[in-house]
């Protein structure tokens, strides 16, 4: 699971705040940084789509926060120098191993191989 | 000219509906430039009153041609002609044509197009051809199966083109015994029965002015197409017949001894109409024993596909499963058949090579058609035409799926579990994107977000990599293919997405929401894609159709039915219309069969619900046509092994199979699958999104939705 894919989830359990189930805890017992090819356009348009103080939160959590600031910086689309530490903790840190916990509910989500099991039980919907 | 020229009486008006008897697979079709007409008046002149006569004859041949068929004659000489009243459709067979044309030189081909007044010829060289135009135009011959004359009128054609001829199958679940009866027996057999004896059939005997007819066991009652199950008759089945029982029991033709038998005689030009026996009348298997003569009979599937079958004299046609409960079967009227003219098939189906066909004589047919009375209601797998479902269904209260609470049980039981299983091997069937569907997520922008619910193996996860794509399944073992792909994929449900509102700039849906078993859980379907998409955001949906026929296109997933085992991997590569591997089985109540033996076999862990569907929803039978919105389609699993390496089980079919055949386990998924206008109207409902386009692809409705 890239911090990008986290940075859209959130939790779905029944019962759950309105925005209460955003950012899921990421507790990590596998983290994995692969290399990906650094598309400064692709970075800078993900941007905009991201829940920066999610990202943030969620990088520190992992010991990647690459000097991201936790505030979005103003004019960053030519700010490449920031797009590429944008675009290592998007695209390239990864966990593989661990677990995802809602922040209101305390449900707990397995990562395993990378896929995040975010299937509820019936009574949980 | 003021000429009223008569319409030659040997001239039959073109057959236009028995175009059902050509299949799909056959099309005429002639390329032929337009050419003026060789008559000048000058030339008129010069002719004399027959010669004129003929001319008036031929152009009137040669207009009707065009008008009626489409048929574009030329004045120049060129190596193809054709005959007009030179036909099987009005009475010249094969080798009494053939011989005539013959002595003009050496015939390349001789086409004669079924229950058509007329036929085509080529030969090698235009002069042979003029040969034949100057003998064979306005030539009076006397046809050799009656004492009729009729007068050939020639012209030639630019090019003579057809099809390769695809053989027909028969219909799933019929069979034919060749040489059931010695001609001895056969003769006793016609002696044994006495027409004039019995009064209880005097009344159904004169209802009938188109056959003679005779029952035992039981009176066939005409009037509502049943039997008197509390009424057998005196006497039983006839004494004659119990060897002859005994031999196709112990033979494993049938499984059951019948007890009931009609005993029909047809002269020539006599028949019967297409029907398909009572379901409640009678039990599965039908047989019908021909003898005195042999006769060609009429199957016709729902979808109107239709299969003629030559009977041959003593043989015996067993139909069962398909055959007997779907396809209506009869025997048209005429004193002629149309049948292979070449030794290569004297029995099975015809199929309607143009090349090889000719006209049989038909003789007096005696069937004894044996059939085994029904004690309990059918419960077929048809039930558009079982009248045993149909009042059994009125009656009853809403079925299954209309209960929220039976609804996901269903789904467990028979989509998402079967998923699990067939995870692997549904995985490496899926591999050719469909082009509709690229091309969508092509043209999204640049670093547009986009989500796949319900994304399989990831076919479309990595095909335009200026996307973000993430997946996400109901099956792990689908996701976890997905992982090993290095796509970024997570396991959820379709109607509980764990993705923030607005957060995508597109969704995909494809061949999911038909999964869901109640028309609201597929509007909640449709509704989770809506709230995933940003204001201006698109979804792609695709659903499989009822419609597998659609202006007159037949789907890939139909077509491909009779592939060869070397095509099957290009069939398997598609979602919907290939969303099941090798279904191609010669014999489709093998497929149902097997189909019931494992429903009743498998341990009853999803609770009631499987007990319900069991008994209601029908088993969809792979690649044909659907004849219920709400089905179990089987899927055949192969490999040998499941995902935990156990091996599969080998089921042994019922008696009456040849042999025993090993089968890889069969899985059944639920589907609804969706009419036309249902998906839109569905989508309708939902004031946040707007249809953006429809279409139908394959078998599939399709919709591009935009989030308002």
């Amino acid at each position: 699971m890239k911090l990008l894919t986290h940075n859209m989830l959130t939790s779905h359990v029944r019962g759950v705040r309105p925005g209460g189930g955003f950012p899921l805890r990421i507790q990590a017992t596998e983290v994995k940084v692969n290399n990906v090819d650094f598309n400064q356009e692709f970075v800078a348009r993900m941007i905009p789509k991201v829940e920066w103080g999610a990202l943030v939160e969620a990088a520190e959590s992992l010991g990647h926060l690459s000097d991201l600031p936790h505030q979005l910086p103003p004019e960053y689309e030519n700010n490449e120098d920031f797009l590429r530490k944008v675009h290592h903790v998007l695209l390239e840190v990864e966990v593989m191993e661990g677990i995802l916990k809602c922040p209101d509910s305390g449900r707990e989500f397995p990562i395993t191989k990378g896929i995040p099991n975010m299937l509820l039980s019936e009574e949980e919907t | 000219m003021g000429v009223v020229v008569k319409v030659s009486p040997e001239w039959l008006p073109p057959a236009r509906n028995l175009e059902c008897f050509l299949p799909s697979a056959v099309a005429l079709s002639l390329q032929i430039s337009s050419a003026e007409m060789d008559s000048t008046s000058q030339n008129n002149l010069k002719r004399n009153k027959s010669e004129k006569k003929l001319l008036r004859k031929q152009i009137k041949a040669r207009n009707t041609l065009m008008r009626h068929e489409g048929i574009e004659c030329v004045s120049h000489t060129t190596k193809s002609l054709v005959i007009a009243n030179g036909g099987l459709g009005n009475g010249v067979n094969r080798h009494q044509l053939l011989r005539l044309v013959e002595e003009c030189g050496l015939v390349e081909a001789l086409l004669m197009p079924p229950n058509k007044p007329y036929s085509f010829m080529k030969y090698g060289s235009t002069e042979e051809a003029k040969k034949a135009y100057d003998t064979l135009n306005g030539k009076e011959i006397t046809l050799e199966d009656s004492d009729q004359n009729v007068t050939l009128y020639v012209n030639f054609v630019e090019k003579v083109h057809w099809e390769d001829i695809i053989p027909i199958s028969l219909p799933p679940g019929l069979m034919m015994v060749e040489e059931l009866v010695s001609p001895e027996e056969e003769q006793k057999m016609l002696e044994s029965i006495d027409w004039t004896e019995n009064e209880v059939i005097q009344n159904a005997q004169k209802s009938l002015k188109h056959r003679r007819v005779k029952h035992f066991g039981y009176e066939f009652r005409y009037d509502n197409n049943n039997v008197d199950k509390d009424k057998p008759l005196h006497g039983g089945l006839p004494g004659i017949c119990s060897m002859l029982l005994e031999k196709c029991l112990k033979q494993g033709y049938i499984k059951h001894k019948p007890d009931q038998l009609t005993i029909n005689q047809y002269e020539p030009g006599q028949g019967i109409p297409p029907h398909i026996d009572t379901h409640s009348a009678f039990e599965d298997e039908i047989t019908s024993l021909s003898l005195g003569a042999e006769i060609v009979m009429d199957f016709k599937h729902p979808d109107g596909r239709t299969v003629a079958v030559m009977l041959p004299q003593r043989s015996l046609l067993v139909m069962t499963g398909e055959s007997r409960y779907l396809w209506t079967h009869g025997i048209t009227p005429r004193k002629f058949d149309i049948v292979h003219a070449s030794e290569r098939q004297k029995v099975g189906s015809v199929t309607p090579d143009v090349g090889d066909l000719t006209l049989n004589r038909r003789g007096t047919r005696t069937s004894f058609t044996f059939r085994k009375v029904r004690r309990s209601p059918c419960n077929c797998i048809y039930p558009s035409v079982c009248d045993s479902q149909q009042s059994h269904q009125r009656e009853e209260a809403p079925s299954f799926h209309d209960s929220e609470t039976e609804a996901p049980k269903l789904e467990q039981e028979y989509v998402h579990k079967v998923y699990e299983e067939i995870a692997t091997h549904f995985s490496s069937t899926r591999h050719s994107p469909w082009p509709q569907i690229v091309e969508f997520l092509r043209t999204l922008p640049k670093g547009s977000i986009v989500a796949d619910i319900g994304c399989g193996n990831g076919k479309y996860l990595g095909i335009n990599k200026d996307l973000y794509m993430i997946g996400c399944d109901r099956s792990q073992n689908l996701v976890d293919i997905c992982g090993e792909k290095k796509f970024q994929a997570f396991v959820c449900d379709a109607l509980s997405v764990p993705v923030r509102n607005s957060s995508c700039d597109a969704c995909i849906s494809i061949a999911v929401i038909h999964h869901f078993s109640t028309a609201e859980r597929r509007l909640a379907a449709v509704c989770e894609l809506a709230r995933l998409l940003r204001p201006g955001g698109k979804a792609l949906i695709y659903v499989w159709a009822m419609e597998q026929e659609y202006n007159k296109q037949k789907s890939k997933y139909l077509k491909e039915k009779r592939a060869s085992k070397g095509k099957e991997e290009e069939i398997n590569t598609d979602v919907a219309w290939g969303l099941f591997c090798d279904q191609t089985h010669d014999n489709g109540s093998q497929d149902s069969a097997c189909s019931d033996q494992i429903l009743n076999d498998s341990k009853d862990k999803g609770g009631n619900a499987k007990q319900v569907i069991n008994s209601k929803l029908p088993v969809h039978t792979n690649r044909t046509s659907f004849h219920s919105q709400d089905v179990l389609v089987p899927w055949h699993l192969k490999g040998g092994t499941n995902k935990k390496g156990e091996y599969a089980k080998v089921l042994q079919l019922p008696a009456g199979s040849k042999e025993l055949q090993e089968f890889s386990p069969v899985f059944h998924r639920y589907y609804h699958v969706f009419c036309e206008g249902e998906l839109e109207a569905a989508c309708k409902t939902l004031d946040c999104i707007r249809i953006q386009k429809s279409y139908y692809d394959q078998g599939n409705w399709c919709v591009v939705l935009e989030k308002q």
